[in-house]
């Protein structure tokens, strides 16, 4: 058993807040990351990564709690995004690359000064690929109620949302508040991508967003469908991620263990390239109805 | 007391970007009528349907539908965009598309009820596609998706049907069964419809009433009351003549007569 998994992983206590925090956020990521792919908004997505990356730099400048950081700016960033005109197809990738830009020269400053003039150590590597073990039990009920929070704004505004992001000029003519829904929807966005950030780091959010979104919908006939496989692989990844890493400290004699972030992107990657498989697409998603 | 009309349009008047698109558009559309709104491109058809619609700003004029003002959120009318680019990659069934046609706009959880669910196999047996109606939507073919747009918007049970460019770009036999099927989908579920098309011919077998939009004016009755030299001169505001060859109307200016005003029209030859 012991080759699985390494003795003390079921006892240990920050492992603990680690499966919990990534599984919750794995299931927000995942669910919010359907409706993205299926709107076309990963640029988005992965744009408010990175102002969650001012965020969480900044927190740590300030001394404030990471989490904090991550959401406060994500939100704030799809607020402007919004303002900018991030709902109109002409204008989304230009709101997008504008707050994206302005965000990642804030990151720049805020990781500059934390490394310069902050006595925290290693806030650089923590803010942009996470650091899931070091997560104090206090952060699961804020992570709960914030990830409690976003899947209820998207099962109450899910139908208008879905109607919107198959299209526009339909939804408007049956008097589907775009605007609002989209703001709300871009909200919801941001506390994912907030959340993910704990659990991988800011900057490979966009993995725990994307990528087991993207694999989901290439394997399934319905969307209901999609998002349960979503979240599956989600919490699968994390949750393996973390037990790779944590096994990983008894991998090499200097006992330096390997990151979570870099397994989880891995396995995400590894399941989307499994994916494409032709086979696995034909097994999963049979061929077209033709009648004669 | 009589019922109002369906659609009721009084001295619409539209301007974009210094521009007046329409002026002075006045046309009604009675209850189960098929109505052609006819004009070459550019005209302001798809304007004046989002107008109906209320996706446009009016400068002035009224549109009431049922005989209530216009507010975004009529759910008396259903609505067939002339594109729509649906992403073969969403998994989302042509049926589910047609569903939600029946309560896109409402928020909060509910399941579809038994009845709900016959609905939508009645409108998909409606258009004929029950035999694609599991298949992606994205992944039909141009004519199939327009039969799934066509139940969306009549799963509702409007009261008008709004149609912009339907015909556009199909070969002349989907025209026809394009026409053939809106014909009797209207008939069958008594709703009005306001078909917007630049080439009246394929329409003349169906068509009730006809509004015959060009530089941004109307002129609205039968195709007999419209139609006609006197009627379509002072709507171009210079003479044009109407012609009917094997049953198919050719509207015909003099050459050099305006060319300004004419645009390229299939119904209106320059030469």
């Amino acid at each position: 058993m012991s080759w699985i998994v390494e003795p003390g992983f079921f006892s240990n206590g920050p492992v603990h807040v680690a499966l919990i925090v990534g599984a919750v956020s794995a299931v927000v990521s995942a669910v919010v990351g359907v409706v993205v792919v299926v709107r076309g908004q990963a640029f988005a997505g992965h744009a408010l990564t990175d102002v969650a990356t001012t965020g969480g730099s900044a927190s740590f400048y300030y001394g404030v709690a990471p989490v904090i950081g991550f959401l406060a700016a994500g939100v704030l960033g799809a607020g402007a995004m919004d303002l900018i005109g991030v709902q109109r197809l002409r204008g989304r990738d230009l709101a997008t690359g504008i707050v994206l830009s302005v965000a990642t020269g804030l990151a720049a400053l805020f990781l500059y000064l934390d490394a310069t003039r902050s006595a925290t150590t290693g806030a650089t590597q923590q803010i942009l690929f996470g650091s899931i073990f070091t997560l104090d039990s206090s952060t699961i009920p804020l992570v709960a109620a914030m990830s409690a929070v976003t899947l209820g704004v998207i099962a109450v505004i899910y139908r208008p949302l879905l109607m919107s992001s198959l299209s526009a000029e339909l939804a408007a003519a049956r008097g589907i508040a775009l605007r609002a829904v989209g703001l709300a929807f871009m909200l919801a966005l941001a506390i994912a991508v907030g959340l993910s950030s704990i659990a991988i780091g800011s900057i490979l959010s966009t993995a725990l967003l994307i990528g087991p979104a993207a694999t989901a919908l290439r394997v399934t006939r319905r969307l209901r469908g999609a998002f349960v496989v979503a979240v599956a692989l989600g919490v699968g990844a994390t949750w393996l991620g973390v037990l790779l890493a944590y096994n990983s400290y008894y991998w090499f004699p200097s006992s330096q263990g390997l990151p979570v972030s870099f397994f989880i992107v891995a396995l995400v990657f590894l399941a989307y390239l499994v994916s494409g498989s032709s086979t696995l697409r034909r097994l999963l998603r049979p061929r077209r109805e033709v009648t004669v | 007391m009589s019922t109002p009309p369906v659609l009721d349009v009084e001295h619409l008047r539209v301007a974009f970007a210094g521009r007046t698109v329409l002026e002075d558009v006045s046309f009604r559309v009675q209850r189960g009528e098929f109505t052609g709104l006819i004009g070459s491109n550019g005209v302001g058809k798809t304007t004046l349907l989002r107008a109906v619609l209320g996706l446009q700003r009016i400068e002035s004029g009224t549109i009431l539908v049922d005989g209530a003002p216009l507010s975004q959120h009529h759910r008396s009318l259903g609505y067939v965009p002339q594109k729509i680019a649906l992403d073969p990659d969403v998994p989302i069934r042509a049926r589910d598309f047609v569903a939600l046609g029946l309560d896109a706009h409402r928020y909060g959880f509910a399941r579809r009820t038994k009845e709900q669910h016959e609905l939508v196999e009645r409108a998909l047996a409606d258009v004929d596609a029950e035999r694609f109606a599991n298949t992606r939507v994205g992944s039909l073919s141009g004519g199939e998706q327009q039969r799934i747009l066509i139940a969306h918007a009549l799963i509702s049970q409007p009261s008008l049907l709004l149609l912009d460019e339907p015909l556009a770009n199909l070969d002349p036999r989907s025209v026809q069964e394009v026409v053939s099927l809106l014909h009797r989908v209207a008939s069958d579920h008594q709703v009005a419809v306001l078909l917007s098309a630049h080439e009246m011919n394929a329409l003349l077998p169906v068509m009730d009433r006809i509004v015959y939009l060009t530089n941004g004016r109307a002129a609205s009755g039968t195709t007999d009351e419209v139609v006609r030299s006197d009627v379509l001169s002072a709507l171009y505001g210079h003479h044009v003549d109407v012609l009917t060859l094997h049953g198919r109307v050719f509207v015909v200016a003099e050459p050099g007569e305006g060319d300004q005003d004419i645009p390229e029209h299939p119904t209106l030859t320059v030469n």
